[in-house]
């Protein structure tokens, strides 16, 4: 029988977020289902290097403990799991939890499903081969430019084997590059049979995806307005759709937690990375933010309705991350008195020395914190009452050796260059390698018939 | 900080954005996104009107390449983009703020005028 409400819980907003939020979400209050995203763009290429250096790993290892955690709650509430903490290896992720539930006394009780096709990493020659291009959607440059550089290319799959997963008996999803609000949609048009070209219902759950994806920042963290009135964020709660067959749905959190949820907190997440309104596109339709209607039904109650969609291109985005060369940041903190004016002659030490040296980089970028780093020009002239400044000196190069030179220019600014220098006990900055994102587009039936969706009983 | 404009100076004052509006931002590649909301629903008008894509273009101006400005009535919001402003985006970038997380505050630094009588009203209100 179809339910009424379907609530699904956001329990990671990033690989990094807070680790007891998914406790918190399956132990304060009713819910369907637990959704955990851990994959921004350039995710899935730190796992790739990861999985390089040792084939058991490439996913959200933290994901394996928290599960560890919760488990027993999942059972016995009967909460199930989306996630994309699978990264560029959702096998070994999958075999790591169905490992823990056999640890915990759940063998033959607890189902991962695994969803597999997305990393396209082993077909990119034959694909380029066959002509697709795969252009980089910002600069319009065809990937055969950087094809030795590429470090993990993975398609951006929906909601679709999650779905499959869910009708098949998963208890726990695991997925590689599922959208963010496929984790979402997934549970969603399972529990109430929506039909999957009612673009309607694929925006509606689009929205309530994007909503919770960012877990706590749509329930009062980093929430501007009025932001002081925000209570209790040392236990924020985390967002949580209530989502109704008519494909409306209410955003609320659990009872006795902090943070809050009212018309500001979810339209400031709404209009967060937003790039047109009218086409939000993801693998599953295209959603038109400007028909989202926002209303306070209660404390900590936000209904969204009206949302209207169109129909799915027939294009995936890949993501494509590739290396790109090295770069490296020192600071140093001056202090009053002038202490802007030591910074910014310490800057043009550095920078001569740099010059003298025959040094070449892409880019020399210089802040100062204190100052001008967010704000730059905005920030206005800099107070030389200011009880200190922090200079903070950034290089890029396609080559590592000027880059590490570079490293070892900073310390002796302390002795050798203006006054009332301090905070440079860190050491020397660390040369760090930059691997970059390359978005691009594929037809989707490239990518859709290598789609697999597979049931593991622990 | 509310400043007399010169052409209107008896019925106008220039305010900041912030005592009009809340702002957050993120970020796509090399262009970071502001969403900006009118802090009340009688302001939206006053910020469709005055916070164009021109004017944003203006205040940025050295930091930006160009800027695409999108309305959406439903939240009483504008979207600004803001292309070119992270030094190359994600992991290329120097910048402390790599992503544009807060290019919104720096928005809403910007200055508009409107009545006297709204300015003596929002500035300093909720603080």
């Amino acid at each position: 029988m179809t339910k009424t409400t379907v609530r699904v819980a956001a329990g990671q907003g990033f690989w990094g977020d807070w680790l007891e939020a998914p406790v918190r979400q399956v132990e304060g209050g009713p819910i369907d289902y637990l959704m955990m995203d851990y994959l921004a763009e350039v995710t899935m290429s730190i796992m790739q290097k990861q999985k390089s250096r040792d084939p058991n790993a490439g996913y959200a290892r933290d994901f394996v403990p928290l599960i560890e955690r919760i488990l027993p709650t999942l059972v016995s509430k009967r909460i199930r799991v989306t996630s994309n903490a699978g990264g560029v290896n959702p096998r070994g992720c999958a075999e790591a939890v169905l490992a823990v539930a056999r640890k915990l006394g759940f063998a033959g009780k607890v189902n991962v499903g695994l969803v597999s096709g997305d990393d396209i990493l082993p077909r990119l020659d034959e694909l380029i081969a066959r002509g697709h291009e795969l252009r980089d959607m910002d600069s319009g440059r065809p990937l055969s430019d950087i094809r030795d550089k590429v470090l993990s290319a993975n398609a951006y799959l929906g909601m679709a084997p999650i779905v499959t997963a869910l009708e098949q008996g998963a208890d726990i999803v695991v997925t590689g590059r599922v959208t963010d609000t496929g984790l979402t949609l997934g549970p969603l048009f399972h529990e109430f049979g929506w039909r999957t070209n009612d673009w309607d219902k694929v925006a509606a759950g689009t929205v309530a995806g994007h909503i919770i994806e960012c877990g706590a920042q749509s329930s009062g963290g980093n929430l501007l307005r009025d932001w002081r009135k925000v209570q209790g964020l040392a236990n924020p709660g985390f967002p949580i759709v209530e989502a109704s067959p008519d494909g409306t749905f209410v955003v609320t959190k659990h009872p006795r937690t902090g943070g809050i949820v009212n018309v500001p907190s979810v339209t400031e997440q709404l209009v967060y990375e937003m790039g047109d309104p009218h086409s939000y596109i993801t693998p599953d339709g295209v959603a038109d933010f400007t028909t989202i209607q926002l209303k306070q039904a209660g404390k900590d109650r936000v209904q969204v309705s009206g949302i209207k969609g169109g129909p799915k291109t027939p294009m995936l985005k890949v993501s494509i991350a590739y290396f790109y060369g090295y770069k490296a940041v020192g600071t140093l903190v001056y202090s009053w008195p002038e202490a802007y004016d030591k910074a910014k002659a310490a800057d043009r030490i550095l920078r001569q020395r740099l010059k003298d040296l025959g040094l070449s980089f892409e880019q020399i970028l210089t802040e100062f914190v204190g100052a001008d780093a967010t704000h730059g020009r905005l920030a206005g002239p800099a107070s030389p009452e200011a009880p200190e400044v922090q200079l903070r000196i950034g290089v890029r190069a396609r080559e590592k050796a000027p880059v590490d030179r570079f490293t070892r220019e900073i310390a002796p600014l302390v002795l050798t260059g203006p006054p009332s220098v301090t905070g440079f006990a860190g050491g020397r900055p660390q040369v760090e390698e930059v691997v970059a994102y390359w978005p691009a587009l594929i037809d989707r039936r490239e990518i859709e018939p290598g789609v697999k969706v597979e049931i593991l009983e622990a | 900080m509310a400043r007399k404009s010169a052409s209107t100076r008896k019925r106008e004052t220039t305010v900041q954005l912030r005592w009009l509006a809340h702002a957050r931002s993120g970020d796509k590649g090399d262009t970071a996104n502001v969403g900006l909301i009118a802090l009340e629903p009688e302001y939206f008008p006053i910020l469709v009107k005055l916070v164009t894509a021109a004017r944003v273009q203006r205040h940025f101006n050295g930091m930006v390449r160009s800027v695409d400005r999108y309305v959406l009535p439903n939240l009483n919001a504008l979207n600004f983009l803001l292309h070119g402003a992270l030094d190359g985006g994600g992991t290329i970038s120097l910048k402390t703020d790599a992503q544009g997380k807060v290019y919104s505050t720096a928005l809403l630094r910007l200055e508009i005028p409107v009545p006297a009588r709204l300015a003596r009203k929002v500035v300093g209100s909720g603080e």
